[in-house]
């Protein structure tokens, strides 16, 4: 296997709030080899942009308790200094947001911004700064990129704009691209030409990508392996034909199902799976996602499954499943 | 931008002519006869007629403003029935005091206003953010002529340290910068300096707040910026509307406080109106009230044209 980029184990990630205590992340672990591309897929609120924001530590220090390891190129990013932390931000590691027009500062041009970040990094002149800045637009393919890099946030279209995040993410070379739902505030064919940038960069530049996603076909479209998150643990992880042709996990299965009904849409509820997902503040003992599954047994809600290997590289977190694989087999 | 600030000094100038009408018509439909003060209480009919004949009074409203509009507009302001003096000279003695005692406690005033409303933006609901909050809560709420008498009492009628009252030794109106002068400016400042610094600190604490949660703050950090770099980007979007509510503050400031001025005897703008009224010298009244009605118009004009040429989200659209 290649070399590790980014190496998650056993993330927890709980959020004081007054008195209560919300488990976003209750156990993630991941693991990403350079230039490969994984899909985080899962309902809304089930902790995907927890853990995303947890690989360069952007949550609050105050109310974040933060358990586990999070790894990116061998080095533990909760050890990190501030500089370490400034320089792994933005350097190593670059992030895409879902909604590139409250992710930019409004009142700078994306080029200052481009400018700014590189030299944040880099002990070089603006004038170089600008120069890679403008080779990244071109890389990017923003047409006519001297131009619109002198464009404020708002006057780029969506898409135009998503290119500019993008562009600003990979402005010192990172290996690993972490990006939220980069497709979802977009309209449908331009979804497409951006998802068809992220494989493009993925292979000229050998880039690691961890992406979340709603929507299953951008899934498939751009990674090679799709990790399935529920109520802050990863419930099925494995490679992307694998998981869409036998998956495993009766939650899988529902996600599945539900994308021939249409498209998964944010905040909206699954409809071929009953019930919702449990109260974060005041998670079940066994597995969380027992109170909804229809396979479930009293073993079920005793305890938390483990994520057990299944077949090569994919793994589940379901008692049930062995059986029932062997049953449908 | 060229264009819109040329089409937005063309729609000053009605509004302009409006407020002069305005000026001129308050002061007339104001009963009472103007020349009361000036006459003896036995003068004859004939005196009165030809004090009348001499300040216009005899003639039409209309007519009457259309000459004050005339000579006011080549900077001709008339005469104070008071002082006999040119009611321009007058008014712009007391603008120069006004702008003076303004400008200081400005300086005051916004230094201290900004510095608490970042603090108490940046550490939201922490002890710092309380105590800068209940400052500028005290600063907008404490009445400021009481303030202003407190301090007197304290710093000159106990300590001695400061003048209470005028604007340089020996009752001088004429400002010179020197420490004598500098002495008689620092309570009235002081005072002045409260309402702004209160207004300024809370806008502020709010406004870098709302910053603060937005998700580019976020963006900003998942760049590798240092806090000092994040710290400029929030300046940044703050910039406009902390201008236009400094630009306002300073406006209202610059316009005089009669409070103010009454309480440490400033001869400034509010001081002169306070005189003009009690002793109904209607020249010098419209005068002043002129001036400073115009003075707001151009002051709107500049917040509007300023905050605009800040915002890109406005200078392009
Ligand atoms: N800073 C925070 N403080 C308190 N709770 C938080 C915070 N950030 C996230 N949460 C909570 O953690 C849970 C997981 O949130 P997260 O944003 O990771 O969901 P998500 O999977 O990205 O959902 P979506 O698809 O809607 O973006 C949610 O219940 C959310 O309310
Ligand atoms: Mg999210």
């Amino acid at each position: 296997m290649a070399e590790r980029v980014l190496e998650i184990r056993g993330l927890e990630v709980t959020f004081r709030r007054g008195e209560e205590r919300i488990r976003a992340v209750a156990g993630v672990d991941l693991t990403l080899a350079a230039g490969e591309a994984l899909a985080l897929i899962g309902e809304s609120g089930s902790g995907k942009s927890v853990t995303l924001r947890q690989v360069l530590r952007l949550d609050p220090e105050r109310t974040t308790e933060v358990a586990g390891s999070v790894r990116v190129g061998g080095e533990e990013v909760g050890r990190l200094d501030r500089r370490g932390l400034r320089r792994l931000r933005g350097g190593r590691v670059g992030m895409v947001f879902q909604e590139p027009l409250l992710a930019l500062d409004p009142v700078y041009t994306v080029g200052q911004q481009i400018v700014e970040a590189i030299r944040a990094h880099e002990p070089v002149s603006r004038a170089e700064a600008r120069a890679r800045a403008l080779e990244l637009f071109r890389l990017v393919h923003v047409p006519s990129p001297d131009r619109r890099l002198d464009a404020y946030p708002h006057e780029l279209s969506g898409g135009l704009r998503q290119r500019a995040m993008i562009a600003l993410a990979l402005a010192c070379r990172p290996q690993l691209l972490l990006a939220d739902e980069p497709t979802t505030a977009l309209d449908a064919t331009v979804q497409i030409q951006v998802l068809l940038l992220l494989r493009e960069l993925q292979e000229r530049l050998g880039l690691a990508i961890l992406f979340v996603t709603h929507d299953i076909g951008a899934a498939v479209e751009i990674a090679d392996r799709i990790a399935v998150i529920y109520a802050g643990r990863i419930v099925e992880e494995g490679p992307v034909r694998a998981v869409i042709r036998s998956p495993l996990h009766p939650y899988t299965r529902g996600l599945l199902a539900s994308r021939t009904e249409g498209a998964l849409v944010k905040g909206r509820r699954i409809a071929a799976i009953p019930g919702s997902p449990p109260d974060l503040a005041r998670p079940p003992p066994g597995c969380a996602f027992a109170p909804r599954c229809s396979l479930a047994v009293e073993a079920c809600r005793r305890s938390v499954p483990r994520l057990e290997p299944f077949a090569p590289g994919h793994a589940v977190r379901c008692l049930r499943a062995p059986e029932w694989a062997a049953s449908a087999a | 931008m060229l264009r819109y600030t040329f089409n937005r000094v063309l729609y000053a100038l009605p509004i302009m002519l409006g407020v002069s009408l305005v000026c001129f018509l308050l002061v007339h439909i104001a009963p009472g006869d103007p020349l009361v003060s000036v006459l003896p209480p036995d003068a004859t009919e004939a005196l009165r007629r030809q004090m009348a004949e001499l300040y216009g009074f005899d003639r039409s409203l209309p007519e009457q403003f259309l000459r004050w509009l005339a000579r006011a507009a080549t900077g001709d302001l008339g005469t104070s029935i008071a002082t006999a003096r040119p009611v321009a000279a007058e008014v712009a003695r007391a603008v120069g005091n006004t702008v003076t005692l303004a400008a200081f406690a400005t300086l005051i005033g916004f230094t201290l206003g900004a510095i608490f409303g970042f603090v108490a933006g940046y550490f939201r609901d922490s002890p710092l953010d309380r105590l800068a909050s209940a400052l500028a809560v005290l600063g907008v709420s404490v009445p400021h002529y009481w303030l202003g008498m407190v301090l007197v009492i304290i710093f000159s009628a106990q300590l001695g340290w400061l003048p209470a009252t005028g604007a340089g030794p020996g009752g001088s109106t004429e400002w010179v910068w020197d420490w004598e002068h500098f002495r008689h400016l620092i309570l009235p400042a002081v005072t002045m300096s409260v309402i702004p610094m209160g207004i300024v600190a809370r806008t502020l604490r709010a406004l870098v707040a709302e910053i603060l949660s937005q998700e580019f703050v976020m963006g900003l950090r998942a760049r590798g910026l240092s806090e000092f770099a994040v710290f400029r980007h929030v300046v940044k979007n703050a910039a406009p509307t902390a201008l236009a509510v400094m630009g306002l503050q300073l406006g209202y400031l610059l316009g005089g406080s009669i409070l103010i001025e009454t309480v440490f005897s400033w001869p400034g703008t509010g001081f002169l109106l306070n005189a003009a009224i009690f002793q109904r010298d209607l020249p010098l009244l419209q005068g002043t009230i002129l001036v400073l009605a115009l003075f707001f118009v151009v002051l709107n004009l500049l917040v509007d044209v300023v905050q605009t040429a800040l915002d890109p989200r406005i200078r392009r659209a």
